[in-house]
């Protein structure tokens, strides 16, 4: 729990006892548990099982904890099993739309990135005519609502014949992002030329400059910009929603939302559906105590630009 | 087009090569992203605004009805009570959200080291807003929800939440405030880092209360951050669809169906792609008045210590 040195709390003024200082402290803690809270209450509904759910309702922890509605949303017991426990067979629909989640984030955020950052760099460094009219236009792009774009890409991916299939899901994500060049080109501005030029001195195209150079010399905004690309494609609902119309197409956020309304009692099956939630927080969770640091960091330089 | 060749051929021999093999490396580089931008972005924005001159329903051939689409949305009830719905949450969202991420940052910044609490603070922000619509689904159950189930045994008793007209719109606004509060105080936090700490040793020296220091340096201070931070989540805000179509599906009795909401249901279950593209393109116009002010608001980014 190291940190920055400019983020070290200014010493308080001095006071007898400081009201203040604890009524903030006390402030803070409770908008932490607010914002945990609701995160612990899908554990403690995924833990409980189906028959005790009633019965402990108002309750912050089982009294009997279970693992089964984990296992059955993946499809690690029998169907019989699964539906004895109140499932509703949607098993093996989870570990399908984990796999397509996994697909779409990654093929979007390795290729999405990579021409990005491409095309940020020949705003930023290569001369060419009509480089800030092309510019001005993807700025202007970048304030453009999402449902305005989503009917026309949809008819367009209608007559690509690519309804219902990855292609059709990664398209409009896949070879640029306006957000994605905006952040890159800012920041290769303001790179030192020198080395660039050194090389280019030397005879190496710009090719080489970008690859050997650029890029290298660019880790942090670029795995930054992957970071914010992978939490946004993860989580992206409303396009794999218009596209994927067959559940084996499905993405997680898209897979979850069904699965709350196709149970076959009616009533949404919410211990396997918290379960299912529990497991879709996980890759994020884990890519925040990774990068934590450098998620926090990342989200302060896009708020000061 | 010949004697244009020829000036560049002739251009290109007097100055060194640099200039002129730099010119199609650069469309090289770009090439990959103006596909992307041509296809999904300019296109479909014109074809967005031309289709909104039509009357189609994905089936038959579009047919041309002038401004129709747009008079029938001027003219329609419901496109205004769906704005109206919009500008509802967006006034229950934003005041409450703007005004909780700067204490949090405030608090962040004066009293947190912890990496730690700084994370759970964004940890909402990480969700899906998908799960978390579907996370307070669960939480405010009339029948299971943890909350009702602690509310029942105080005077207040269950409330309705979802299931209720009055209460729909506040309850999407309140959890998409738990969803952004951390997010948005990180910002905040990140424009308080830029604030030079002499400032505050000097108001310090002087005997100021902490209260009289925020309100008289670290509010102003922070304007430039607190621009970006109201304009762009006031543009996200009127875009809010995934949380109602989560949770109440523009119900009950209409009372949560948002603009985008509205527009959705036209397009996709009723398939009026002529009338939903025109709605689209009047919420487009109104963001782009917000982005006007944003501009003209940003030019307040000269820091009020010069």
């Amino acid at each position: 729990m190291t940190t920055l040195p400019s983020t070290d709390p200014i010493p308080a003024s001095r006071k007898p006892f400081p009201f203040g200082r604890a009524l903030a402290w006390a402030g803070l803690l409770l908008i932490v548990l607010i914002s945990v809270f609701p995160i612990f209450i899908v554990l403690k509904t995924a833990l409980t099982s189906n028959k005790q759910l009633y019965a402990e309702a108002a309750s912050l922890w089982p009294s009997k904890p279970t693992l089964i509605n984990f296992e059955r949303v993946l499809g690690m017991v029998s169907p019989e099993q699964a539906q004895a426990a109140g499932g509703s067979g949607s098993s093996v629909s989870f570990l399908t739309s984990t796999k397509n989640s996994v697909i779409f984030t990654a093929l979007i955020v390795v290729f999405q990135t990579l021409f990005s950052s491409m095309a940020a760099y020949a705003f930023a460094r290569l001369k060419f005519p009509g480089r800030d009219t092309i510019f001005t236009a993807f700025l202007i792009a970048l304030m453009i609502p999402g449902i305005v774009l989503s009917i026309p890409n949809f008819i367009t991916i209608k007559n690509l014949g690519w309804l219902n299939s990855m292609p059709g899901m990664v398209a409009p994500f896949f070879l640029m992002s306006p957000f994605a060049v905006f952040f890159l080109r800012q920041f290769f501005l303001s790179l030192p030329k020198e080395t660039e030029e050194a090389a280019f001195l030397d005879g190496a195209s710009p090719f080489t400059i970008f690859w050997r150079i650029t890029l290298p010399m660019s880790q942090g905004p670029i795995i930054t910009l992957a970071i914010l690309t992978t939490i946004g494609m993860w989580n992206e609902f409303l396009w794999p929603f218009l596209i994927a119309k067959d559940e084996a197409s499905y993405t997680l956020p898209v897979a979850l939302q069904v699965f709350k309304t196709q149970t076959p009692q009616g009533t949404p099956d919410w211990t396997g559906l918290m379960a299912g939630t529990f497991i879709a927080i996980i890759p994020v969770f884990l890519l925040l105590i990774a990068l934590g640091r450098r998620v926090v960091e990342s989200l302060a330089f896009s708020g000061t630009k | 087009m010949t004697t244009q060749t020829t000036t560049q051929l002739l251009v290109a021999t007097a100055r060194p090569k640099k200039p002129q093999r730099q010119a199609w490396i650069g469309y090289l580089f770009i090439l990959p992203a103006i596909i992307g931008f041509v296809v999904f972005y300019l296109y479909p924005a014109l074809r967005g605004l031309q289709i909104s001159f039509t009357d189609w329903n994905l089936l038959s051939d579009p047919k041309n009805v002038g401004l129709a689409n747009y008079d029938e949305a001027l003219h329609d009830p419901k496109f205004w009570s769906a704005l109206w719905i919009t500008v509802k949450y967006v006034l229950w969202n934003i005041p409450l959200q703007t005004l909780l991420s700067i204490l949090l940052a405030v608090a962040m910044d004066r009293l947190v080291k912890s990496m730690f609490i700084k994370g759970l603070i964004i940890l909402p922000y990480l969700l899906s807003s998908v799960l978390v619509a579907m996370i307070f689904l669960w939480m405010l159950d009339p029948l299971l929800g943890i909350i009702n189930q602690w509310l029942d045994a105080t005077p207040i008793g269950k409330q309705a939440f979802f299931t209720s007209t009055d209460q729909a719109i506040p309850t999407i606004a309140l959890i998409n405030v738990w969803k952004y509060m951390g997010f948005n105080a990180l910002l905040f936090y990140a424009g308080l880092q830029a604030i030079p700490r002499t400032v505050y040793e000097a108001a310090s020296i002087d005997g100021a209360t902490e209260w009289t220091v925020f309100w008289k340096i670290t509010l102003p201070l922070l304007r430039p951050v607190s621009v970006f931070v109201l304009v762009t989540s006031l543009i996200g805000s009127f875009q809010i669809f995934d949380t109602v179509a989560v949770t109440t599906q523009g119900g009950p009795v209409d009372s949560t169906k948002v603009l985008v909401y509205y527009i959705y249901q036209n397009a996709f279950s009723f398939f009026r792609m002529g009338y939903a593209t025109a709605m689209s393109m009047l919420l487009f116009g109104l963001l782009v008045v917000f982005t006007l002010l944003q501009l003209k608001f940003l030019r307040a980014n000269e820091s009020d210590l010069d």
